[in-house]
Order: structure tokens, then sequence, then C-alpha cells
């Protein structure tokens, strides 16, 4: 199993919901708490696993506007996995998921300037490093309804921008969206195989608009015959 | 599982459901608490608003709840203190309570009006314009006059429901849909759901926004509109579809006043209303009959284009005559509106054409039987499947009104309404247009001691004689509202409410009640000088508003101006209706309605607002409120909701009505009504059938039940006005041909004149005919971040994280052309004022337009937040450059800033000019004093925050 979620960038609007539902579940998750710095003061700052990067292409007026959300891709080849020196750093053999060892990370930052996605986020209060989970503590909790073992960020994510789902299962969601939708890896030189995919903008085609109405009706009306029609 | 994850505490965890009040979306939520601590809150998937999803608001509203800013104790102003000085002692309820209540029985038994009451950000109209009525103030209303009254009004005097909440996009079925200047605030959780379901199906999304940001980031195409242009812009769309002949026969002739026929007597009394019977029905010219018949019944022929005589020799011509003939002009073709709509003709016109192909080519139809209010069955429904929603970048202008009628006159044309595809109603909606509910007037109930109004302060006025006016034609309310200022201001002015009272214009008052609204900070234009208002004082010393009354939840800058502060609970913590007799939570499939219940406990000693109100109702003895032996008739709020009836069977929650709680919409009051809420996930839902789905104004079957839910007054056809009589009597008013009130100033017989076009027109908003163009060339707009929606958002410790500095916004090429880069320190001045602003440049902004985030600036110490939180040192607000007032003229009183129509606050209408702050002036400006932390705050706060609702945890 190769677990991991599919962003759609065709739809994400950049509400911030998938980012803040995330840290509300993983603020009393596996890892939690997630802690907030100088939270009422000058410079709020805090541990998040999912932050939005919002940019523009191209220039006005053929500009658009691209929310862009980032969290750790669970590499298939992850170094941040490799660099670990204390182990904490590792790779589920059973759905791929990267996950660190609370009890084994020792906050060294290796694996933060590792990962090329800014995945990593240093807890300073605990003194380890914190990242995504895929929600594992939701995603296989038995208590929780069938429909709702997803990740926070999926579930709650109202474009519906968010997938999860097994890249190894070809007739998954997230498999057939990648396939028709021409999904794409994030920074692919890299080598790390990124399990995470993001579905690229969709193109509208034009609407044809050929032979539509009789143009010249200001004319018409002067003469005109008014149509009978029985209400 | 993997032994190194921990899992949930079930055992300690419990799960309940309740309706979201992080915006005004009302989504439900499912909430999970481990011990009393709130876990997790989630979308409820069975819910008709979210269907699962929340947005970023709704997930954090766990950091709403245990906010450093919430108020633990009734205060009132110490005496010797200054207002606005923060100085605050705490007292008992009873004190409060008893303060209150003797203020208001003086002012009941003296002059009611003296009592100003109005409400910001709540759902609860129904109740607090109930206990306004019964006190006897025509001083009420809630916010609408500086949110949406334009959308509310435009499409209740048009189509019968509206743009903002009572009417949404189908999403199902739309292939083509135009957002036309929509934020990222109302309907936030449904849009997102709609735009994702929409492109899925390969439907087009095109945003009509000066600025691409949000929703209009995923729009398949951006129109970048210069503010204030729309109507323009939507008017000649109007001209393209009726100069190529492309509009709905059908449609127009059935749903619409198009046929009906005009009174062609131009100078004289009675042109430009309609030809009727002696009954008062309207009157059509029958093709086949040749002759005149009602317009009001079935198996006609009528006319839809021609001039007539009428038997009384008048010329008469019919509605789309007249639409014909101002729309097909030149001055509306695309070629010759593209440079002041800063959109390319060509746009224009696909824009049009691209509409109506999918309404006519790409109709979306289902075999559903219906029957039409005529009587006539009907095998199919066809929907033209182009749907649209719009929202404050049109309603903030003082042309929105206008603006917002040419929509939904493209919608007519194109027979896009209440039908598959396209924009569809929410109970109750559609009403009568304009519904039927007229302003209290009476000034003998008005002026009298200990008396009820016999009817609601507001309403929706159909003729001058229903304006709110003394006899000599001054205005009766403080803000003015239904004066010969403002006809239609069917949400009142509360915008202009500290203004006037101030100015003792038109009286003085006693006391002003705010609830929950900001406006003393954000939620107030002019904001530095309404400061001041609050503080102003009489030659004796005394306060120009002499008793100022706070309700909220949370310390803010309101709350600091208070003299008497009743602290309010949580949406967590209390009960709460979202009701179907307020603003409801329908949906277009669906009459809904929903509930809050405590779903934690609290330790402070607040109480919820409407808990206050029927308290004070009952001992101000309010008929309503009380028994004929002169006890109390409700216990409390919960006893209320259940037992209030505004019509026998009709009350406050519409769901698990009768005794037994088996009867829905209608049905004695249910005691255990509140408990079947509970169980049945705190909301309530009547799900139409297929045959009441559709084409409602006209639908025999969902009008008997409309009816019967006393949605309606009765069954009958609701006809579209393209043409609004009412506005033409006010427009013969102001021009000295109506038997009946008419406006005794120049100005007001001037403004009417003009912007009581029974048309929709476009004219330049006021401001900006105002100013001088070459000196302030930027159009400024605010707009509010997805992430939050209002001052009581960006205080969250967690949303502030992401957005905790608004900078000022301005086009990259723009701002180099002008020298500008980002992050440098910018002033911006208008004819109001100037502010010191952060700039940052971006592409997708119109060239001359300039924004910014709303509602971030804050002052130092409120909100729980420190004295030198970003958002008061370099976070600013635009509220200041924006006058309440528009610019003074020589010999013309002053005039509220606010469309001329509805009232409607012009934030919009702005202009200003910006350049480069000196070297060295750096930070926001201008700055205020820190407030001063309340009794019982330390005004410490921790340097770090670890929230963790598990029970086994450290935290």
């Amino acid at each position: 199993m190769r677990l991991g979620l599919v962003i759609d960038l065709d739809v994400c609007v950049g509400c911030h919901a998938c980012a803040v539902s995330c840290k509300q579940w993983n603020a009393s998750g596996t890892t939690g708490a997630l802690t907030d710095y100088d939270p009422y003061g000058a410079e709020p700052s805090g541990v998040w696993f999912n932050r939005i990067r919002h940019f523009e292409v191209g220039t006005y007026p053929e500009s658009k506007t691209i929310n862009f959300p980032m969290s750790c891709m669970h590499c298939e080849d992850a170094d941040c996995v490799t660099v670990c020196p204390t182990g904490a750093s590792y790779k589920r053999a059973e759905d791929g998921i990267v996950l660190v060892d609370q009890r084994k990370c020792m906050g060294c930052n290796y694996c933060s300037w590792a990962c090329p996605y800014g995945a990593r986020e240093l807890d300073r209060e605990s003194g380890t490093m914190k990242k995504c989970t895929l929600c594992v503590d939701r995603i296989y909790d038995q208590e929780i309804p069938v429909e709702e073992r997803q990740p926070a960020c999926v579930l709650t994510c109202p474009a519906h921008a968010r997938m999860f789902g097994d890249f190894d299962d070809q007739q998954s969601a997230v498999s057939r969206a990648v396939r028709e939708r021409g999904g794409y890896q994030l920074l692919p030189e890299l080598g790390y195989n990124p399990t995470n995919h993001y579905l690229p903008v969709r193109k509208h085609k034009p609407i044809e608009t050929e032979g539509l109405g009789k143009p010249g009706f200001k004319e018409r009306l002067k003469g005109l015959a008014n149509r009978v029609v029985k209400i | 599982m993997n032994a190194l994850v921990k899992t949930e505490n079930h055992a300690k965890q419990e799960i309940k459901y309740s309706t979201c009040y992080m915006c005004a979306c009302r989504c439900g939520i499912k909430v999970t608490l481990e011990e009393g601590k709130v876990r997790f809150i989630q979308g409820n998937r069975n819910h008709p608003t979210n269907q699962g999803v929340l947005c970023a608001k709704g997930s954090a509203g766990i950091m709403k709840q245990y906010s450093q800013a919430k108020l633990r104790k009734p205060l009132i102003r110490k005496e010797g203190s200054e207002r606005g000085e923060g100085a605050f002692e705490e007292i008992e309820w009873d004190q409060a309570l008893d303060i209150l209540t003797a203020r208001l029985e003086k002012i009941r038994s003296t002059d009611p009006k003296k009592l100003a009451f109005f409400t910001g950000r709540d759902q609860m109209q129904a109740l607090t314009g109930l206990w306004a009525q019964q006190f006897g103030t025509p001083n009420w209303a809630a916010h609408g006059g500086f949110c949406s009254v334009n959308m509310a009004a435009a499409g209740l005097y048009s189509i019968g429901f509206s743009f903002w909440e009572f009417g949404a996009p189908d999403w199902d079925y739309a292939k083509y849909f135009i957002m036309w200047g929509v934020a990222e605030d109302h309907s936030s959780n449904p849009i997102k759901i709609g735009l994702e379901k929409l492109k899925r199906h390969g439907g087009k999304f095109v945003s009509v926004n000066p600025v691409r940001t949000g929703y209009s980031a995923i729009a398949d195409e951006w129109v970048p509109i210069r503010p204030g242009m729309d109507g323009l812009f939507a008017l000649s769309i109007v001209h393209v579809l009726l100069s190529r002949e492309l509009f709905d026969y059908e449609f127009l002739l059935r749903y619409t006043n198009s046929p009906w026929l005009v009174v062609q007597t131009p100078g004289q009394k009675g042109d430009g209303l309609f030809l009727r019977d002696e009954a008062g029905n309207p009157l059509v010219w029958d093709l086949e009959k040749q002759a005149f018949v009602s317009g009001m019944d079935a198996n006609i022929t009528p006319a839809m284009f021609g001039e007539f005589v009428a038997p009384d020799g008048r010329k008469v011509k019919t509605v789309m005559s007249v639409a014909a003939e101002e729309y097909l002009d030149d001055r509306y073709a695309p070629e010759n509106v593209a440079e002041q709509c800063g959109v390319s003709a060509e746009t224009i016109e696909r824009v049009a054409l691209e509409m109506a192909e999918v309404a006519f080519r790409e109709t979306v139809e289902f075999d559903i039987e219906w029957t039409d209010v005529w009587g006539r069955k009907h095998d199919k429904v066809v929907g033209r499947p182009v749907a649209m929603y719009a929202m404050r970048g049109i309603a903030a202008h003082s042309n929105g009104f206008q603006a917002c009628r040419a929509i939904h006159l493209i919608q007519m044309l194109l027979g896009a309404l209440d039908g598959p595809g396209n924009f569809r109603a929410r109970a109750p909606y559609p009403k009568p247009i304009p519904p039927h509910q007229l302003p209290e007037n009476n000034l003998d109930i008005i002026n009298a001691p200990n008396t009820s109004l016999s009817r609601p302060p507001l309403g929706f006025p159909t003729k001058p004689e229903d304006l709110v006016i003394d006899k000599d034609g001054n205005p009766v309310r403080i803000d003015k509202a239904y004066s010969w200022e403002i006809p239609f201001a069917s949400h009142g002015l509360m915008h202009m409410v500290i203004t006037n009272a101030t100015r003792q214009d038109p009286y003085p008052i006693d006391t002003l009640i705010l609830f929950m609204a900001n406006m003393a900070w954000n939620s107030t234009m002019n904001t530095k000088n309404v400061q001041g208002m609050l503080r102003e004082k009489d030659e004796n010393g005394n306060y120009k508003i002499p008793f100022l009354v706070v309700a909220d939840a949370f310390h803010s800058e309101m709350t600091n101006f208070a003299d008497l502060i009743f602290p309010d609970t949580t949406y967590l913590e209390r009960y709460d209706t979202i009701s179907l007799l307020d603003r409801p939570i329908s949906e277009p499939d669906a009459a809904a309605d929903a509930i809050r219940h405590p779903l934690v406990g609290q330790e402070r000693d607040v109480r919820p607002w409407q808990e206050v109100l029927v308290e004070l109702a009952s001992r101000l003895k309010f008929p309503a409120f009380t028994k004929e032996d002169g006890s109390r008739k409700f216990s409390g709020y919960k006893d209320f909701i259940v037992n209030y009836e505004r019509m026998p069977g009709i009350g406050f929650l519409a769901g698990w009505r009768g005794k037994d709680g088996s009867k829905s919409l209608k049905g004695e009051p249910n005691p255990n009504q509140w408990e079947k809420y509970i169980e049945n996930q705190s909301f309530f839902a009547h799900h139409w059938p297929d045959n009441q789905k559709y084409m409602r104004y006209a639908n025999k079957d969902y009008l008997e039940v409309a009816a019967d839910a006393g949605f309606v007054g009765k069954v009958e056809p609701i006809i579209m006005q393209i043409y609004s009589e009412p506005l033409q009597k006010f427009r013969l008013a102001a021009r000295g041909l109506y038997d009946g009130p008419q406006p005794p100033q120049q100005v007001d017989r001037e403004r009417i004149s003009k912007y009581f076009d029974p048309m929709p027109v476009w004219y330049e908003p006021l401001e900006m005919q105002r100013v001088d163009e070459k000196e302030y060339p930027f159009h400024a707009l605010t707009q509010r971040p997805m992430l939050m929606y209002h001052s009581w958002d960006s205080q969250n410790v967690w949303l502030r994280q992401i957005l905790a500095q608004n900078y000022f916004y301005m086009n990259a090429g723009q701002a180099e052309r002008m020298g500008l880069k980002d992050y440098d320190w910018v002033w911006v001045e208008s004819h109001n004022g100037k502010i010191r602003v952060q700039l940052k440049t971006m592409e997708g902004c119109q060239e001359n337009t300039v924004w910014t985030w709303n509602a971030i600036g804050k002052q130092g110490g409120a909100w729980g937040l420190t004295a030198d939180a970003s958002e008061a040192k370099k976070g600013f607000l635009l509220n200041h450059l924006i006058s309440e007032l528009l610019p003074p003229k020589q010999g013309e009183r002053r005039i509220t800033n606010s469309d001329p129509v509805t009232g409607q606050a012009a934030w919009f209408d702005l202009r200003v000019k910006v350049y480069k702050a000196a070297p060295g002036e750096q930070g926001s400006w201008p700055q205020f004093p820190p407030l001063k932390p309340l009794p019982g705050d330390s005004g410490e706060r921790p340097d770090v925050l670890r929230y963790n609702a598990r029970s086994d945890s450290k935290e």
C-alpha cells in the first residue's frame, strides 16, 4: 500500500480550511500538542503540518492566481529518513507513511534540511521534529465511521480539492485522478519520488456561439408583428 | 496498529451536533468532546448547508472558545471615568438588569423612540425585531444597511427572492456560472462546494471582480471590471441580448410584467404607472381578442411589444417596449461602455452570447409533472442552466440597488430563474413583490408611551404614503430610514446611527443598545471620528449619546466605549435558533432551520443575550411576553422559542411541531421540540417533492404549502417586476405629479427623480460624482479573507498565524510606473483623511483599483491581544478614509454616503490617492492608545500555547 494525497489545483480556492482542520486534529493527535509561539503578540507563529502558498502566473490581465497547499509528500525515497541520525524518522513498510518517533527524535534538524518541500516542523517546546502523519491516528481507527477514516484535511476541504487513497491500487480514486487529469509530482527531478500528486488547472474549451440570434432587432422592432404566445 | 501511534480515548469522548457560528453560513457541525474539552469540530455530513465540509473558521472554533478576550461578568463604566477610557467595574447580573430595566421603563413611559437598538452579526432578527416592536421604538435594525441590503431589496422588488440569502445557484445542473463582486464572505462553504461541482461537470465559471483572489482564482475567465461599473456592464449585456432577439418569450410573458402596459403621459399625474382595470389588475393587450385584458389571467395572448391607446385616450406601451427603447440605445452598446467598464467590447459581447448559447441551446429538461398556479398541468420542466451569484461588489456602491436589478433583468431575459441549473429560490422565498410588510409609520402609535408598534419597524414601502416621516416630511427614525433621503431602507442604516444621534439629527436619543457590532472600529465608516463622537459631550458636560449599552461575548474596541456591558456566551455554550422567520438555512431543494445547544459548560458569569432580551421583555411587561394577569408568559428563551406563535401553528422552529412532534412547518407547539432537534443533529429539513422544486413563483402545489406555512399570504402568481411601479410612484412624487406626500426639499426631489428609475439603470456612484478623479485616481476596496470573516475571528490564535497584518495591494504594473515596490510604506489619502500602510503588489488587480483585507487592523489590547500585536502596529483599517456622509455641497444638508434608494452604505465608492511615505515613516498610522485590560484580566499573555484536548496529555 502506498497512501498519499492528490491535490486539485483547478479547484483549490486557497481558503486554508485544510490547514486549520489539520492543526485542530493534530493539536490533540498522536504528536500533539503543536506549539504556538507568541500566540497573542507581535509575531504569532506555530507548528503547522500543512501550509498554503499563494502565487501568480502570467501578467495582468492574463494573470492567474494559484493556491498551492503543501505538506509532507510521503516520498518513496525519503531523504529525511536517510539522514536521520537516531532512526526517529521512518517510513512505514505497510503503507508508506513517513513518521517521526517522538521518543527517539532529538530535534537536530537534519531531516528538515534534507526535505526540499519544507514539510518538517520543529516544535521548539517539545524539542522534536513533527510533520504530517496523514492522520494515521484517524485512518485506521475502527471506532470512527468508515467514511470519515480520512485525513482531516481531506474530510474538511470545502472545494473537494483533496483526495486520499492508495497509489498502489490502480483502481483507487487517487490513481484514476492522476491518470485522467495528468496529475504530477512536485520536483520529481530531485529523485525522492513523492507520493502526493497535484492535478493541473483545467482549460475550459471555448463556447461556440456561431449563428446565435439575429442581429438588428432594433430595426425589426419598428414593424414588428408580435409573437402570439398563449399563456 | 503501530504501537508508536497513540489513538483516541474514545471511552472518554462524546459526540454532539450543533450549528457553527464562525460566520454567516451556519453550517452543521459535529463536535467531539473529551471530558468536556473540545477535541475536534468537523462538518456534519448530513447537513444541507455544508454536507460534511467545514472551512478554516469553523475548524478554528476551538480557539474562539478558549479566547483570552471572553468577557467574564457584567461591567459598568467606573464612576468619574470618561467614556472610552476603559475603566470598568464588575457588577452582578441583578444590578445590571435593574439599571437597564429602570432606564428602559422610563424611556418607554415617556418617548419610546429615544431607545435605539441595533444589532450586528446576529441571525436572530425575528426576536430582536419583535422585541423592538413590543417596546414601541421604530429605532431598530440589524446590520444589513452596511452589509447587503442592496442585494436583498433589489431581489425582493424585482424577482421575489434574492442574492444574499434568499436564493442559491443550482450547482448540480448549472453549465455557466457568472459571479459578480463576491468576496469570500457569504455562503462560504456552499459556494466552494458548488464551484467544484460546476467545474467537475465541465461548466464555465466567469468571475466579474476587480481582484483575482479566492473564488476568482479558479475562474475559467476573470473579468477585471472597474469598481462601480457592474450595472453598466450588465445593461450592455442586456443590449446585446435584445439587439439579437435573444430572450425567452414564454418566460417573460408568463412570469414577468413584460407585457403590462405603462401609461405614457409625460408631465402628467399617472405617467409611468400601469394601466389597470377597476379591480386594480394590470392590463395587457390581447393579440387574439384584440382587447385589453387583465394581465393576471390565464389563457391570454399578451402583446410583448407595442404602443396602444387606452379606452380613456391615454397612450400606453408595454414594459418590453419601454425596455427595448431604453436598452437598444447605442449608449449601452459594448463599444460605448467598454472603456468606462474597463472591459473590452469583445468580452462584453462574448459573455452575453455565451450565456444565451447555454441558456437556449443547452437546456436541462426533466420529466417532472407540475401544475402552474393557473391550474394548467405541465409534463416537464425546462431549465436554462445559466446561474449567477452577486454580493458585496455590487451591494457596496451607491448604484448597487439598480446594478443588482440590472443583473436580475439579465436573468429574466434568459428565463433563468428558479429552474434547473439556474438561480433558485430558498424557502420561505419567493414572496410577493415586494413582500407584504410595511414599516410602522403611524405617528400616534410611535409617539405613544407604553405602546407596542402595530407592525414591525422594518418593511417594504410601495408608495410615498408608506414612508416613516412626520407631518413636515422629516425623518422619524434616528437612522432616517424610510425618509425622503432613503425611501426603501429595508434593513435600516446602522452606519448612520452614531453620527445622527451625536448630531441630534433628527432628535436626541437617550439610550443606544448595540449587540455584536464593532461600531467603534471595523464595522463603522470614519472610525477615528466616530470614536470621537462616542465621547462627544454637550455644553452641560453630558454625553450626546447619554447611555451606551453593549452586548457582546468579547472585549472589543466597541465594548471599550460602553457605559454598561452585557457579557454574552459563545456559540458552543448556548441555545439558539436559525429560524425560517429570520435568515434561514434553506437550500433550493429543502426548507430548513436549525438550532444550537450548549455543548460545553462555562464558568464565567455570562448569559446569552437572547435570554437577557426575554428577561427584559418580561420585566417591562411587553404584551407578547406577559399573561393577562400580568405575570410573565415565558420562563426564558427556550420556553419562548417553543411556545411563541407568530400565527397559530407558526413559530420560530418549523420541525417536530404538534403536541407529539409529528407535524412539519405548521402545528401546535411541541414541549419537546428542542429535544427532537438535538436528537436529529440540531437541524430540520423539509425536502421539496420534485413537483414543488421549480418555478415556485407560479407553482400551485408549492404555493399551497407556502401559504399554509405562512411563507406567502395566499396562493397567487408572483409576477416578476422588470418595471417597478413603486419606484415610479416615488419619482412622480419627486416631480410634483403625485396625489400624496411629496418631498419638501429640492435635494430629495432631485435624487428621487434621478435614481428611482422604474427600469434598471446605471449612474456614476455618488461619491465619485463629487470627488475629483484626477486628484484621487484609485478606487479603494476591502474584502474579507476566507479564513476570517469578522473582527471576532482575526483574534483567533490559529487564524492570526495565517494573517496578522494586512497589506495594501496594488497592480504591479501600476506600482512600477509610480516607483513603488513591495513593502514600501505609503500614504493613502481620501477626501476624508489619510492613513499610512504597507504596500504589496500583485498582478491580479484591476489597474485603477487598490484594496486590502478588512478587519485585520486592531486597536492594541483589544480582543485579548497584546498592545504590540502586529494587527495594531502594522495592520490598518481603510475605514478611516471612508466618510459616512457624502462630501458637502453648498446649500445642501449633509446626506448619507449610501445608496439613495436603499441606504446601503457605499463603502466601495471610495476614491484615493497613493504616495510614498518619507524615509523613516514606518508603521501603520493612525495609532490608537491600547485598551486597558478588563477587571479580572491581568493583561499578561503566555509566550507559548500548547492546546491539547487529550485528557491524558500533560499540557
